[in-house]
């Protein structure tokens, strides 16, 4: 178990969202305001750590034949829970997310990592793969959520900042582009951050190719 | 007649409109993923416009006549989603012993529709805007062919997109990306539809 090697490849060189290119519906859709990445990140954070422990912790008694069913169970049961905590205690999460909290159940990180990760591996090794898979998907919605934020709409922080909770105005509001906070910012802004992070794998390999 | 314009708005907001790819960002993994070629588009969206029709009309009956009658309606994300996995393994089955053809040309396609957030996006949406039966089945299949003439425009596209000449960090998924997000841009013009 190595946690430095976890946590860079979780984050940076085999990054769920940039790299592996899984989870990209909910992304894309939800990525309009901090609030909503924010809240959609820690979502899927909680709900990849517990059953990525439930899953390596069940993995020798689940016939190899029924694992996908299994593992699809083990979700669904943890996403119900977190659908029904956050409409609880955060209904203003759950009316503005929709019906991307309970499609977190077909998210395609978290089969994913159970799939290839806490199906192969121990109890712990698969916590923290969790954890820090769940970390960089995090990452990538707020980077995304504050580029389509600022240059779609002006603003800084919608949802938590600013009065009536818009967001704090950066840019006045006629000059940033709306199209950006429309599905079609979702593609283009995604298109380019991949694009960025294939640019600079590219180039850190070359430099330790030419070392 | 107010069951049948009802019925038609559904119908083009479905397919155009309110496009599953393009305005509500469900199914995106199998559009990006098995879209490089027309033919195998094709097949993977009709088999998705058959799951989706068949997922939302099993989930309605199951819904009202299970869920809602014993006060479960808690449990609809589990079990929608049991449903529509059992669904597509009964397809599965049916379609290898009745139409092997069929089902060699669907080949691994069926088995990936059970984690497409479409099927469960549709009943879940079905259930959010309290379709009745008839509605929601047609919501099922419409939502279906939209995906598929997104999915197969996409994939002409995408077929041609090899001989063109953009930068190299560009290359698989992040220009497939641009140009889904410039298809959404065309798609947008659509939302000024108003038939009635």
């Amino acid at each position: 178990m190595n946690l430095g090697k976890q946590f860079k490849e979780g984050l940076i060189t085999n990054n769920p969202v940039l790299v592996q290119v899984l989870g990209m519906c909910s992304t894309m859709a939800i990525t309009t305001s901090f609030f909503n990445g924010l809240g959609m990140g820690l979502a899927v954070t909680v709900i990849l750590t517990l059953s990525n422990v439930i899953i390596s912790a069940i993995r020798k008694i689940v016939p190899d034949k029924i694992r996908i069913a299994m593992f699809i169970v083990v979700i669904a049961g943890f996403v119900t829970c977190v659908d029904l905590l956050i409409q609880a205690y955060v209904p203003s999460l759950a009316t503005s997310l929709g019906v991307f909290i309970p499609l977190i159940v077909v998210n395609c990180i978290i089969l994913g990592r159970a799939e290839s990760f806490s199906y192969k591996n121990g109890v712990a090794a698969s916590f923290f793969d969790g954890i820090f898979q769940g970390i960089g998907y995090t990452v990538v919605l707020l980077i995304m959520c504050i580029i389509r934020e600022l240059l779609g709409a002006g603003t800084f922080g919608g949802g938590i900042l600013g009065p009536d909770l818009k967001g704090i105005q950066i840019i006045p509001s006629q000059f940033p582009a709306g199209m950006l906070t429309l599905p079609v910012g979702g593609f283009l802004v995604l298109g380019c951050l991949i694009a960025f992070m294939q640019w600079a794998l590219a180039k850190s390999k070359n430099k330790e190719e030419s070392k | 007649m107010d069951q049948i314009t009802n019925l038609l708005a559904i119908m083009l907001g479905a397919i155009l409109a309110n496009n599953f790819i393009f305005s509500q960002f469900l199914g995106i993994c199998p559009f990006l993923g098995v879209s490089k070629k027309v033919d195998t588009a094709v097949g993977m969206g009709i088999a998705v416009t058959f799951v989706m029709g068949l997922a939302s009309a099993v989930c309605y009956v199951v819904n009202q006549f299970v869920l809602i009658k014993f006060g479960l309606e808690y449990m609809q994300t589990v079990t929608f989603i049991l449903v529509i996995a059992s669904l597509v393994q009964f397809i599965e089955m049916f379609l290898q012993k009745s139409m092997p053809s069929l089902y060699t040309a669907l080949g691994i396609y069926l088995p990936l529709i059970t984690t497409n957030c479409a099927v469960l996006g549709v009943v879940l949406l079905n259930v959010q805007n309290s379709y009745g039966f008839i509605e929601s089945v047609v919501y099922g299949i419409t939502g279906g062919l939209g995906f598929l003439l997104a999915i197969v425009l996409f994939a002409s596209i995408r077929e041609r997109l090899v001989f063109a000449d953009y930068p190299k960090a560009f290359e698989g998924f992040p220009i497939a990306l641009v140009t889904a997000g410039l298809m959404a841009l065309a798609f947008m013009g659509f939302s000024g539809l108003k038939v009635w």
